[in-house]
């Protein structure tokens, strides 16, 4: 779509409603604050205990952890309201979006954007701040564009999991917690060095539901580790294609349940 | 003529319903919400469509609207395959249900039309000067500021409904619009859509429970009976069919105040304490009639007929045999109750 401008309309407007109460704003950004900074303290506690986990230190490891938190909650501020579908099912919503000439997942997107979790990417990027110096990364320019890239196919892997999600509630009425697990329980996994699974289990998070493309693997490569078998460091390089194919299967879903919810499946 | 705006041929829904049968085990049953609908609207035309909860009514238009897939059977709203084609006839339709918002909850009604305009890509003059006709005929200006979740229900259908004509649709779809609102909104919405579409020609199809709505909106109903098409024709054809009464009300002059008493202004004129007033007598045993009511001490009676017994101008004529008439009305028959009756009939 050339023309963005219908779903502008509907997202500035939006924008502005949530800038309104600026000192309830503010509260909501250092809340989601604090949860980012809860979960840094659970790596930190970690590291209390022992020096390396999973084949690396501290500051890679937080790198790791600031990575997928970041792509994290940039995928949660642009899509993270769509695991409400059920609730823009009961309430309608979802008919309305048909009966205007635009994308269904497009309007369901921008229908909304949650602002507040900004604070969660602003841990993330202060952790990255504080780390990235101390990691022992060889700078270039090739590494630069990691770290900018990083964060980025991170969010759009993470978002096409969550539309995965939203389209398997077409057919689970009150799934969320089913698919909360595969989303929240994808980025938990994310923000951890991989190699800290079993090789089943690793290999489930990086093929399967892919966690392991958003933060470990890319990391691997800007620390020039060599990764564990099975899933070693070059797999990095290939994040975009994990997102690519993340997102075919995401748009596969979401089409199939919406074909569900008219009515012309099943 | 043009093409019809509807054309709906042996169109069918089915839901299936499962429900939990023993531990493990679920049935499936299949229910038939429509089935079998063939109708055709011309373009320009008001239609009413009307049934029964639960008969099939918000299916059909959810079908004709691109909602739902019809599982038998083909719809064309506006020349167009509703959901093959959902995007383009979203330009051409205008739709309101009246107990599901279409409007930003959180959004005042300005930031909407601001909206619905860039959606659907309205020139910003033509948008402006649309907007500015709407605001002004459905006199929405007082609330144009207020997020929607605060407006009254009233002022919330006003806005929904210039909301769905914004991009002046050729069909505009109205889903129990008139429910819960009180008389005047009523009134004051009815007047509206009849300028509307004296104005722009906008076709209409509209489902309610209120028969005032229906005598006063459209031309044409379609009554829907478990999905099937019950009846298509005028409300006067219904009426007939089921040999619902209709109901003569006749004002009649009295005697003994002279000419210049009347129904109307004389609550302390005509409306003596007790009695009847002088000279007007009781319509009794009209050929084909029942008088059901007598008010303003005789000044007023109601003579109930069945059509097809007996005309209108048969019993107004022997009424005026009788008395002096100053006025006549004639009542349709409650719809309710003349769907009722349609029911009992099939």
């Amino acid at each position: 779509m050339a023309d963005l401008a219908p779903y502008r309309a509907v997202l500035s407007s939006r924008i502005r409603s949530q800038l309104a109460y600026r000192r309830s704003f503010a509260l909501d950004v250092a809340g989601s604050a604090g949860v980012g900074l809860l979960e840094f303290l659970s790596v930190y506690v970690i590291f209390t205990n022992v020096t390396e986990l999973g084949g690396l230190d501290f500051a890679g490891v937080a790198l790791v952890f600031a990575f997928a938190n970041l792509g994290f909650s940039l995928a949660d501020i642009v899509v993270g309201h769509v695991d409400a579908l059920p609730t823009y099912l009961r309430s309608g919503t979802l008919d309305a979006f048909l009966l205007r000439p635009l994308s269904v997942l497009g309007q369901l997107v921008t229908s909304d954007v949650q602002l507040r979790r900004l604070g969660r990417c602003a841990v993330g990027v202060a952790i990255l701040a504080v780390a990235l110096p101390q990691a022992g990364i060889d700078w270039g320019w090739g590494a630069a564009l990691l770290v900018v890239a990083i964060p980025l196919v991170g969010a759009v892997i993470f978002a096409a999991v969550f539309v995965a999600a939203a389209a398997a509630q077409f057919w689970l009425v009150d799934g969320a917690e089913f698919t909360n697990a595969f989303v929240y329980g994808g980025s938990n996994a994310a923000s951890y060095p991989t190699s800290v699974f079993t090789t089943p289990l690793r290999a489930a998070v990086t093929f399967v539901l892919p966690a392991a493309f958003t933060a470990y693997l890319p990391t691997l490569l800007l620390l020039g580790e060599p990764g564990p078998a099975w899933t070693p460091a070059w797999l990095g390089w290939f994040a975009p294609v994990a997102a690519v194919v993340a997102w075919v299967v995401a748009l596969t879903g979401w089409k199939a349940g919406l074909r569900h919810y008219t009515g012309t499946g099943s | 003529m043009t093409e019809p705006i509807i054309d709906v041929v042996g169109l069918s829904r089915d839901f299936t319903v499962r429900a939990p049968a023993g531990r493990l085990r679920r049935t499936s049953r299949t229910v038939r919400a429509v089935r079998d609908l063939t109708f055709s609207v011309p373009e320009g035309a008001a239609v009413g469509y009307i049934g029964a909860n639960g008969a099939g009514k918000s299916t059909t238009i959810k079908m004709l609207t691109g909602i739902l897939v019809p599982t038998a059977g083909t719809a064309r709203t506006c020349g167009k395959k509703p959901h093959r084609q959902r995007r383009e006839l979203a330009r051409e339709i205008g739709v309101v249900f009246g107990q599901r918002t279409q409007l930003w909850w959180d959004l005042p009604l300005h930031e909407s039309f601001r909206a619905l305009a860039a959606i659907h890509r309205l020139p910003s003059d033509r948008a402006a000067q649309r907007q500015v006709e709407l605001v002004d005929r459905l006199d929405l200006g007082e609330f144009l500021d207020t997020p929607v979740r605060q407006l009254s229900l009233g002022q919330r259908i006003r806005g929904e409904i210039a909301a769905a004509l914004l991009h002046s649709p050729r069909l505009l779809v109205l889903d129990e619009p008139t429910i819960g609102l009180d008389v005047l909104s009523k009134e004051r919405l009815r007047g509206f859509l009849g300028e509307e579409r004296a104005a722009h020609g906008t076709s209409l199809l509209l489902t309610t429970h209120d028969m005032d709505d229906v005598q006063r909106l459209t031309e044409r109903i379609l009554v829907v009976d478990h999905g099937q098409m019950a009846y298509d024709g005028t409300l006067a054809g219904l009426v007939d069919r089921v040999g619902a009464q209709r109901v003569v009300v006749v004002d009649l002059l009295g005697g003994a105040h002279g000419a210049g008493a009347e129904v109307g202004g004389g609550a302390g004129g005509a409306g003596q304490a007790g009695g009847r007033a002088a000279g007007v007598p009781d319509l009794h045993g009209i050929p084909g009639t029942a008088l059901v009511a007598v008010e303003a001490n005789g000044l007023r009676q109601r003579l109930a007929f069945t059509p097809g017994l007996t005309t209108a101008a048969e019993v107004i004529a022997a009424v005026a045999a009788r008395a002096t008439v100053r006025d006549v009305a004639i009542e349709e028959p409650d719809i309710e109750d003349v769907v009722r009756r349609l029911y009992l009939s099939q």
